[in-house]
């Protein structure tokens, strides 16, 4: 006979309190759903979404002009004055910024993530990750500081354009209007590089993620009933994909959009959206402006993810 | 006549494995040819060879008599349903079954009406509008069928279609497509595992161990004259009995096999060869019985008309059976 023996079909408790709160909460589920969400969800809700609410309600007083101080009146007078020529011209240039960027790095991406998805296998597969995650792990600013010497008059690049002998190319480049400048490092051009740079890897791992679910055989049905590779990557491939592009692109362009550091370090003086929230809470005080600035990213947010819903980005789903 | 896929000494060999050995076949034009085996068999490499999704490591294929070789599946008049029938999941039905005629560049109206004539075919008009998602796995399975079909394509290839689906489903299935083959006259190449439905559909048969071809032929020659034990084994249930066995029946010392259902119980006839034997178990499968007998060490399976009395275990008990049912085979394998 085994040791092991069953004395009852049955087994009663085992008495001890961690044993009974076991059976409580196996016989309430919702109570356990409720201990289990309730302290994060407090947190989001009160911490975060409050914080949000009482930002959006400062975009809605307005600021004394001759003694500094916040008027807590509601008006739209901090919305007209954000919609002025010099402030407009700072939403629309984040806008055009963050758009680019967030083409190029999905461009730039696709061919990286289909590559790790279809064919890294094991120690390649490693390798992939690490590529991807490793520029996370090092200091933000130090990159940007490496690349502000990278683009620089001086810099290697330049020295490495001069050595293959298109330095007029770059010259050229850098004289056309509004992307250009005295070098790369001080040019809309140099800022969109280190744009692209930085928010990459939040670019490849969705999209990667997304084809790694996209079965292969897909592929194959596609290919076995004439679609050419073009064809295939156009009406398969690609609409599978379009979730993981979707996502990855919440990250470049939202994270462009509120970017305040790298415009600052390279680019021109001509500001972008988070250096004018920075301008306005800090040595300006305006408070309500800063406000109204950062309600404009959320609003964009809001209107590309209701597009790519209508557009048809998340059927795959 | 040409034949519709032709392989000549091809082979696929992935590193060190040989999953295609060596193998030659003709299948007819306008034959529902069949390539059974257990998985590991090589039957699905020769399958997706037909199609282009491999290329062979060596030998040469011809479909319809055109070097297939080198030749990308978009470019070959063959189509398959897949095992799994990978439905494109973001299109809709009428979407997929007329991807092959969309991407060909046939007219939106005339793409339409095609996919929705074959989504007749297959039973199911009017559910163009759903997802592969809403859809149950027999449904899908026709839908699959409908989106190689609407293609009109010179060899259809069939990769396990019904294996997935209950049992009543695969029977109702396998009527459907062996009428519809008929009635269409395409070159039929179907891989599957199950011997039954190999049999029961098939106008040929292949059966695949190891990379190879074990045996090629009507579905009645492959049952009733098993080349090798493997394909005795495989199709269908078999005594195989080892060669002193059968040397004391009387024939050449080589395995033989002997089906269960071509031995009676008891010494009924007469010039049947007899043997007695012990029985050692038995059990009720509905339609029949099958009795385990022992017969000078010897395990013999009987399998015994339901109406038939049995012997009682350790029961002595006579088998009989025609000389002609006792099936010698090759030393090989």
């Amino acid at each position: 006979m085994s040791a092991i023996v069953q004395q009852h079909a049955i087994q009663t408790g085992r008495g001890s309190l961690a044993g009974r709160v076991s059976d409580f909460l196996w016989k309430h589920p919702h109570v356990f759903l409720t201990i289990l969400l309730g302290p994060p969800l407090l947190w989001l809700g009160i911490i975060y979404l409050g914080s949000l609410l009482a930002l959006l309600l400062q975009s809605f007083f307005s600021i004394d002009d001759y003694s500094g101080l916040i008027n807590y009146e509601f008006t739209l007078a901090t919305y007209r004055q954000l919609l002025n020529d010099a402030n407009f011209d700072i939403i629309i240039r984040t806008i055009l910024m963050a758009a680019i960027v967030t083409l190029f790095s999905a461009v730039i991406a696709f061919p990286i993530a289909y590559y790790a998805a279809r064919y890294a296998r094991g120690k390649w597969k490693v390798i992939f990750y690490l590529g991807v995650m490793l520029p996370l792990w090092s200091s933000y600013l130090v990159k940007i500081y490496a690349w502000k010497l990278i683009l620089a008059k001086e810099g290697i690049l330049t020295w490495l354009v001069t050595k293959l002998n298109l330095l007029w190319l770059l010259d050229a480049w850098l004289s056309l209007p509004v992307i250009g400048g005295n070098s790369l490092s001080v040019s809309y051009t140099g800022t969109f590089i280190v744009f692209v740079y930085v928010w990459m890897p939040f670019m490849i791992l969705p999209i990667q993620a997304a084809l790694e679910r996209v079965p292969t055989n897909l592929i194959e049905a596609s290919s076995d009933l004439g679609g050419t590779p073009q064809q295939t990557f156009r009406h398969v491939l690609f609409p599978l994909a379009l979730p993981g592009i979707v996502a990855g692109s919440i990250f470049t362009f939202s994270l462009t959009l509120g970017d305040y550091i790298i415009p600052q370090i390279i680019g021109s003086s001509r500001l972008f959206i988070g250096q004018a929230v920075y301008a306005q809470q800090g040595t300006a005080g305006n408070i309500p402006l800063a406000a109204a600035f950062t309600v404009v990213p959320i609003i964009i947010m809001g209107l590309y993810l209701w597009m790519a819903r209508r557009m048809g980005a998340f059927d795959a789903l | 006549m040409t034949a519709a896929v032709l392989f000549e000494n091809v082979s696929r060999h992935f590193g060190a494995v040989r999953a295609v050995d060596a193998v030659d076949l003709a299948v007819a034009e306008g034959e529902f040819f069949a390539m059974l085996g257990p998985s590991g068999s090589g039957k699905t490499t020769c399958l997706r060879l037909m199609a282009g999704f491999e290329q062979p490591t060596a030998g040469h294929i011809e479909i319809f008599g055109e070097t297939a070789e080198g030749v990308p599946p978009y470019r070959r008049s063959v189509n398959t349903v897949f095992q799994d029938y990978a439905l494109f999941p973001h299109l809709s039905i009428l979407d997929n079954v007329a991807y092959g005629l969309m991407v060909k560049g046939v007219a939106r109206e005339e793409r339409r009406k095609a996919a929705e004539d074959a989504l007749a075919m297959v039973k199911l008009p009017g559910y163009g509008v759903r997802r592969p998602g809403q859809l149950s796995g027999g449904q899908r399975q026709r839908v699959a069928l409908a989106r190689a079909l609407v293609n009109k394509p010179k060899v259809l290839l069939l990769d396990e279609p019904l294996g997935a689906l209950d049992l009543k489903l695969r029977e109702q299935m396998q009527e459907e497509l062996k009428s519809l083959q008929k009635s269409l006259g395409i070159t039929f190449v179907f891989v599957t595992h199950d011997q039954g439905e190999a049999l029961s559909m098939a106008d040929r048969i292949a059966v695949f161990n190891d990379g190879r071809i074990q045996q090629l032929g009507t579905p009645e020659e492959v049952y009733k004259q098993p080349r090798t034990r493997f394909v005795a084994d495989f199709v269908g249930s078999s005594n195989i009995l080892p060669p002193e066995f059968v040397a004391q029946l009387g024939a050449a010392p080589q395995f033989a096999s002997l089906r269960p259902e071509t031995i009676s119980l008891g010494q009924n006839g007469s010039g049947r060869l007899v043997l007695d034997g012990t029985v050692l178990s038995r059990s009720f499968l509905g339609a029949a019985n099958r009795v385990l007998v022992i017969v000078n060490g010897t395990r013999i399976n009987v399998m015994s008309p339901a109406a038939a009395s049995i012997p009682a275990e350790g029961d002595p008990v006579k088998l009989s059976f025609d000389r002609a049912d006792l099936h010698l085979m090759e030393a090989a394998s």
